[in-house]
């Protein structure tokens, strides 16, 4: 039995636009740029994808199953700019075919830095995703599958979810294979699906590779290679960036026929079907414990968190970032809060980074500065004219409440007269 | 491999990049074991080079040193010649027609612009014809001229020798002079260009004016990066506790490295923050105009000028530095920011010039964009994690600028010369 269950990453952050030392504003975004990515990766990848996912879950009668996790930013901006793919979600969502998962609303790092944090951000994708797709989510992936122990723990706590995701990191499982179902150290209940680096990277990164040995990659000849899952592991979790359709893989590359074909092949093979996490988690038993004391998560070769927290600038910004967390909570002021959670995704670190070399290519998608050094001074700038409009906020507040306890005395005094 | 190679510059007579890059280009290719005769002008008495002890056309390097250049033999031609001279020239009459159109304030071309001698053309002529008479006795494979003032030379060599002709193009009149260039110079780098078999460019920067400006095909352009001294492992002398944070200029206060955008992005960081001062190290025909300049905008105290500086003085100058800027209108290469690199202090670089192309741990910003010049000016000096990670990473890269790599590359350049490949090398 071998059961495919893909999970498709749907994320944009919003974009800083260029901000120097003598800007003033409070407005950091650009809204024209992130308007216009928006509309670009809709027109080439959710539209013309989603629209293929729904043929095929209808042609297959409920046997194709898939399963997304979209971030709440992006689907803020997908609710402004591109109306049209929120409906098609949303039409998926009703196949009952789909599964959406939780995790943090903001593509955060805020597991590593506040734990309040994290909870809240993941509280209010939840809330999110229900109002949109009327469903529950039963599952968590954390942003770019960062995952630990910890992690583990701490969702198990939080309560109402059956499955973790995590990478298959060869150095976490070492002979294990991702194919089956595991429990994170000291669960007991919660799950843990890993991601077949494999097979999910053949389809990710070397599809339109010429220079793989295996390219041209076909439906046929993947889903022999799923096929040999069988007899040693339940499932195959495909965990993809959902912009490989179209985006990071172009049409023109046979990207969009090969997902066409590919439910045929899977399921010409009587055992095989396709299941979505939360499925996989219910119908299989976890064979082992993995042990994950250090964090690793899906990015670039090392698997691990140096993408985002791999010089000094990128651990000073989040430090910085986080610092501010009690005086931005203090001010309750709703857009200073919201900028600040939007300052959170980790994109913003990603574009920090400085190991070009190896895993330039990845980095450099929709990235929207020359250097990461531009990058750093562009977000510390900002967040710097973040911080005094707490402080301004939160000395306004002050004043008011001092105002507010002059004239208690008065009140009462005029109650008591009453 | 012989080489018959003509140059005009080699410390300790230098005042620019070029010197520097014929030394390091030489002594990597005489460790190759490439035999060089370097043919140079030996400069006449200035007040720039009076406190320098005058050496014999041997004594051009330090006894310790001989080892590395033990097979390069160098030759004197007595002369006058100062590299940046056409554009100094061009200055003081532009500055004189111009008037006071581009600033409001008052200037005066520097003193040193009489300095000069005006029979530039006659002493390139000179050089020219003496080069050719020690090329009559000499034996070689391939001519390799350095910059226009030696062209002329090398065409000449190449016309009588029938040896093939390198010219390597560390800068254009159009790097110095922008786009009031001086014709006569335009029109010797131009024959030298096209009467060459091949053209080494600094940078793709460099090919790309070469192939625009002077009209020659791309596939005669070949482009070999200069490389940096590897840090013989002074000690970083400790300096006395500062309390202001330095941002230094170091180059020629000339137009072509746009030293008044420095002083408009200074005046801008002092807006932000007042605990910098501002350091410009050199000299040029726009010194005194920058002086003013200063005084002009009110931050006359915060910007100081050391004039020309030179060897441990020029080390220093770096040590006590927090930031290089380099805001060139045009550079072909420069050098100076790998030094600055080498020196552990971090780089900001203008997007027009040869070294922003391939040196990734820099900042960059366009030379006019004064806003961004300063905002990472003060980037630079309120966050120390940026200054960090630049100074790391950035000295971990300046190892692939090699003087060893460049001068292999130029070797295969003459290899790969039809005339030259029956040589050995």
């Amino acid at each position: 039995m071998a059961s495919v269950c893909f999970y498709f990453q749907v994320h944009q952050p919003y974009r800083l636009r260029n901000y120097t030392i003598f800007d003033t504003g409070s407005d950091y975004f650009d809204d024209a740029k992130n308007a216009q990515i928006c509309r670009k990766v809709a027109r080439k990848c959710y539209l013309p994808a989603n629209q293929l996912m729904l043929e095929l879950i209808k042609k297959y009668n409920g046997r194709f199953r898939i399963s997304y996790s979209i971030t709440g930013c992006l689907l803020e901006q997908l609710q402004l700019y591109a109306p049209d793919v929120l409906q098609s979600f949303q039409e998926l969502a009703r196949t009952g075919c789909v599964e959406f998962l939780a995790e943090t609303y903001h593509h955060s790092l805020s597991f590593l830095y506040s734990r309040n944090e994290f909870i809240e951000q993941i509280k209010a994708h939840k809330r999110t995703i229900q109002r949109l797709f009327h469903q529950r989510p039963r599952v968590f992936r954390n942003t770019e599958l960062i995952y630990n122990n910890q992690l583990a723990e701490l969702i198990e706590n939080i309560g109402g979810f059956d499955a973790i995701l995590g990478e298959g990191a060869d150095h976490i499982l070492g002979y294990r294979s991702p194919n089956f179902v595991y429990s994170p150290k000291k669960c007991r209940k919660l799950k843990l699906l890993l991601k077949n680096y494999r097979l999910s990277d053949d389809i990710a990164f070397r599809f339109s590779n010429r220079s793989w040995s295996q390219w041209p990659l076909n439906a046929h000849k993947f889903a022999g290679w799923v096929n040999s899952a069988n007899g040693c592991g339940f499932t195959v979790n495909l965990f993809i960036d959902y912009e490989t359709f179209g985006e990071h893989q172009w049409e023109d590359t046979g990207i969009f026929n090969f997902l066409r074909h590919l439910p045929d092949e899977i399921l010409k093979h009587p055992d095989n079907d396709f299941k979505t996490p939360s499925e996989v988690a219910a119908a299989y038993d976890s064979v082992d414990v993995v042990d994950v004391p250090y964090t690793i998560s899906w990015a670039d070769i090392e698997r691990d968190l140096s993408a985002w927290l791999g010089n000094p600038m990128q651990h000073n910004a989040l430090a910085e970032l986080y610092r501010l967390e009690d005086t931005v909570k203090r001010t309750k002021d709703k857009d200073i809060i919201r900028d600040w959670r939007k300052l959170q995704t980790s994109d913003h670190f990603y574009y920090m980074c400085t190991k070009w070399f190896a895993d330039g290519d990845v980095h450099k998608y929709f990235n929207p500065y020359d250097s990461p050094y531009d990058s750093y001074i562009n977000f510390m700038n900002v967040l710097d004219n973040l911080a005094c409009r707490c402080s301004r906020a939160v000395s306004e507040e002050e004043k008011r409440d001092s105002i507010y306890q002059e004239q208690a005395p008065a009140n009462q005094r005029v109650l008591q007269k009453i | 491999m012989k080489v018959f190679m003509l140059g005009w510059e080699f410390p300790p007579f230098i005042s620019g990049g070029l010197g520097t890059a014929c030394y390091g280009l030489t002594k990597a290719m005489s460790r190759l074991g490439t035999e060089i005769v370097f043919v140079l002008p030996r400069a006449a008495q200035s007040s720039q080079s009076s406190h320098v002890k005058m050496l014999s056309a041997e004594g051009h390097i330090k006894t310790e040193e001989l080892n590395d250049f033990q097979n390069v033999r160098f030759k004197a031609i007595v002369s006058a010649l100062r590299p940046y001279v056409p554009s100094q020239i061009d200055e003081a009459s532009e500055n004189k027609r111009k008037d006071h159109r581009t600033y409001t304030w008052h200037n005066n071309p520097s003193e040193h612009t009489q300095i000069y001698s005006h029979d530039i053309y006659e002493q390139v002529c000179r050089y020219a014809q003496k080069a050719a008479e020690i090329a009559s006795v000499e034996d070689f494979n391939v001519i390799h001229a350095h910059d226009w003032m030696t062209y002329p030379a090398g065409v000449e060599v190449a016309r009588l020798g029938g040896k093939p002709l390198v010219v390597h193009v560390h800068s254009t009149e159009f790097d110095r002079s922008g786009e009031h260039i001086n014709q006569a110079i335009y029109d010797i780098e131009r024959q030298g260009m096209h009467a060459a078999d091949k053209i080494i460019a600094v940078s793709n920067y460099t090919k790309n004016i070469i192939i625009n400006r002077y009209g020659i095909s791309p596939d005669k352009v070949e482009v070999v990066y200069n490389g940096v001294e590897s840090n013989n492992g002074t000690p970083v002398q400790e300096l006395p506790n500062k309390s202001d944070k330095i941002i230094l200029f170091l180059g020629r206060i000339t137009m072509q490295k746009g030293p008044e955008y420095f002083i408009a992005a200074a005046k801008k960081v002092l807006e932000k923050i007042n605990n910098v001062k501002f350091v410009m190290a050199g000299d040029g025909d726009m010194t005194h105009r920058m002086i003013e300049y200063a005084a002009w905008l009110g931050i006359g105290h915060k910007v100081f000028f050391t004039r020309f500086l030179r060897g441990a003085d020029v080390d220093r100058a770096y040590k006590m530095a927090d930031l290089y800027v380099m805001p060139s209108v045009s550079e072909p290469f420069g050098i100076a920011p790998l030094e600055a690199i080498r020196h552990g202090v971090p780089v900001l670089i203008s997007k027009q010039s040869g070294i922003a192309e391939t040196l990734k741990n820099a900042l960059k910003v366009d030379f006019w964009d004064i806003d961004q010049m300063a905002n990472k000016m003060v980037a630079v000096l309120k966050r120390s994690p940026l200054s960090r990670t630049l100074r790391e990473y950035g000295n971990i890269e300046i190892g692939k600028f090699r003087w060893k790599d460049s001068a292999a590359k130029v070797n295969k350049i003459y290899k790969e010369m039809p005339a030259c490949a029956q040589a050995r090398v």
